[in-house]
């Protein structure tokens, strides 16, 4: 197009326009936060700039004629196996600015999925199934250490518990909302989430960019998380939550820090990160006072001295080659519970290159983590929580039976509240109102309708969970969990199977 | 006490997807794009999106318990509807002198250019919710008794 960079013209999306259904009401102008579409009163013309759409379909959503479809620009390049647009397109833009490139959400290359790798059993003939609807089902799942071994007193009043147990927190499914921070996303989301987990019995992390002071009462439901920038951390905050949660990496961007940049730090993003507004809030890389398992404990240890012991502590690590040792050694530091994200996790803004090239698969850092403690014995001292990638029921189906007592969903929560991923969260002008604070923006997140949603997406997964359970004759979750006879790989090699602890379909 | 609509602007998104159904629900033929596009009467709507930076709000008849629009009108067009406390605009007898549109403290009765007559809302008379409340994507109307 006329001035424009030639490069611009390659561009990703075609917003095609019925002129038959278009009925110039500009709902689309007024959705755009791109400025795709715009209006000319002298010729009653809605005229679209193609080069600016991300692909979001907010426009496409709200058009009340179904005028709007936004398609893949059908524009292609001489075929090339190697060559493919992206990696020429993505060079083009550098070789314009000299940036890194950036992008949002999770991995999007197309390595193996292996939850689809993976099927589920089920019971015929020889052990009945269970009718969920007929039969109680338990769901219900407890985060924390268990004890080495359970001390019963006799008496005359019967046996009883002598054991003392550190905290444990019940959860009603095993699916928790991850990490988001106020600030990547807005506070409606985060009102959301939090009333969402208050109603469906799970909880809501608030990653690390504090709490807002009104949400405080949701403290039963809300794991607060501490991490390199430690923003908003203080003992009030410490104590608000049902667990603490250290986080040492993201699925997302493993090895790397964070950076939400100052125009974004506005009057109540400040007061919460308790940072000047208009700074910058950089995440270092690495904690500065962790370099080794000892400093994680304690790290670890002062957390727990600061809330009295009353909190189970959760330590997070994106799931990386050695996973299953680092995993052990949380444990020995003293972690109640391993969160581990795998390289499908998303982020509000990660460089391409690490979101696409770093960090391995959930389902096999999973396998090799639940693996790697029970031999060391001490699988009990931690539960195991895992995220990135989770997209339905089955797949928490799939965790649970390779070993995860519970899942966290984050990029399936945002979906569930008008997400499409776009992967443009980085720039800060999300069209569903989600990963942006433009007060114009942040209001198309209704916390009513939010709630709603996540805690229907909640409910439906727990239903479907229950049906897959009884299916297999199961009528307990704890009867499924590390059990991988329930689990066939089709079509994975050897070493595959092995790193999964599971057979092949047939055998 | 009667059902009245509201407007919620804390979740209001300014997305006018309410003036449009409102259009619609008072053309001829109630369908979207026949009503703006077949139509020989473009279609008016009788609510308005009112905006200014982040703030948004969707505002129409706020049919008061003693209209002014009523207590001004010259020609007998505009009536309180004793029973519903519905405020009641007769378009056949409206006279054209926009007495009402001045007597508005909200503002919420439009000129509609074409017939040289004013336009407000019926409360969508025929509907159990208004058309506005109904195609309100965020929930930012409501039609509720206060």
């Amino acid at each position: 197009m006329l001035y424009y960079d030639q490069i611009k013209n390659y561009r990703d999306f075609e917003v095609q326009r019925d002129e038959d259904r278009c009925i110039r009401c500009q709902v689309c102008v007024r959705q755009c936060s791109y400025d795709v579409h715009e209006y000319d009163e002298k010729y009653d013309e809605i005229a679209s700039d193609q080069t600016k759409c991300v692909g979001c379909h907010r426009c496409e959503a709200f058009c009340p004629t179904d005028a709007l479809r936004i398609k893949k620009n059908p524009s292609e390049f001489r075929d090339n196996a190697l060559w493919t647009p992206q990696f020429i397109k993505n060079i083009y833009k550098q070789a314009d600015t000299g940036g890194v490139l950036l992008t949002g959400m999770g991995n999007s290359y197309p390595y193996p999925v292996y939850w689809d790798r993976m099927l589920l059993d089920a019971s015929q003939v020889t052990n009945p199934s269970i009718d969920p609807l007929r039969e109680p089902m338990e769901l219900r799942t407890y985060l924390g250490a268990r004890p080495d071994s359970l001390d019963i007193g006799g008496g005359s009043g019967g046996p009883s518990l002598k054991t003392v147990f550190t905290p444990q927190i019940p959860v009603e499914y095993p699916i928790l909302f991850s990490a988001m921070s106020y600030g990547s996303i807005n506070l409606n989301i985060h009102v959301g989430l939090a009333r969402a987990a208050e109603e469906m019995g799970i909880l809501y992390n608030t990653g690390e960019g504090g709490l807002h002071p009104t949400l405080y009462k949701y403290g039963k439901n809300t794991i607060v998380q501490c991490a390199s920038g430690r923003f908003g951390v203080h003992s009030d905050y410490l104590n608000a939550g049902v667990a603490i949660e250290i986080k040492i990496g993201q699925g997302a961007k493993p090895g790397i820090g964070g950076h939400l940049p100052g125009e974004k730090i506005g009057p109540e993003i400040s007061l919460t990160r308790m940072i000047p507004e208009g700074t910058d809030a950089l995440s270092p890389a690495p904690h500065h006072d962790i370099y080794s398992i000892e400093d994680l404990r304690q790290l670890i240890y002062a957390l727990k001295e600061a809330t009295d012991y009353k909190k189970p502590v959760f330590v997070k690590i994106a799931a990386v080659h050695n996973a299953a040792a680092i995993a052990s050694g949380m444990v020995r530091a003293g972690a109640d519970v391993i969160t581990l994200d795998g390289f499908r996790g998303g982020t509000g803004a990660a460089p391409t290159m690490i979101r696409d090239n770093v960090g391995i698969p959930i389902e096999l850092a999973l396998a090799s983590v639940d693996e790697r403690l029970r031999r060391e014995g001490i699988r009990n001292r931690a539960s195991l929580i895992v995220a990135g990638g989770i997209r339905c029921s089955a797949d928490v189906v799939k965790a649970i039976a390779l070993g995860a007592d519970a899942v966290y969903i984050a990029t399936a929560a945002l979906i569930a509240v008008g997400c499409t991923v776009c992967q443009r969260c980085y720039t800060g002008k999300c069209p569903w109102g989600i990963a942006t604070n433009d007060p114009y923006l942040a209001k198309r997140i209704n916390p009513e309708i939010a709630h709603e949603k996540l805690a229907n997406l909640i409910r439906g997964w727990g239903h479907e969970i229950q049906e897959m359970l009884g299916g297999m004759g199961l009528n307990a979750l704890e009867s499924l969990r590390g059990n991988r006879e329930k689990l066939r790989g089709v079509g994975l090699n050897e070493t595959e199977l092995n790193i999964l602890g599971i057979k092949h379909a047939g055998a | 006490m009667m059902k009245r609509v509201y407007a919620k602007e804390e979740v209001c998104i300014g997305c006018r997807l309410c003036e449009i159904a409102c259009a619609v629900e008072h053309s001829e033929s109630k369908n979207v794009i026949r009503a703006y596009k077949a139509e020989s009467k473009r279609p008016v709507p009788r609510n308005f999106v009112e905006e200014k930076g982040p703030l948004t709000f969707s505002v129409n008849c706020r049919h008061c318990d003693e209209p002014l629009c009523v207590a001004v009108c010259i020609a007998g067009a505009m009536v309180k509807d004793e029973k519903t406390g519905v405020v009641l605009h007769n378009e056949e007898k409206c006279a054209g002198c926009w007495s009402c549109v001045m007597a508005c403290p909200f503002g919420v009765i439009r000129i509609n250019p074409a017939e040289k007559r004013t336009v407000k809302c019926d409360l969508c008379a025929g509907r159990t919710m208004p058309a506005c409340v109904q195609a309100c994507p965020n929930r930012a109307i409501v039609f509720e008794e206060r």
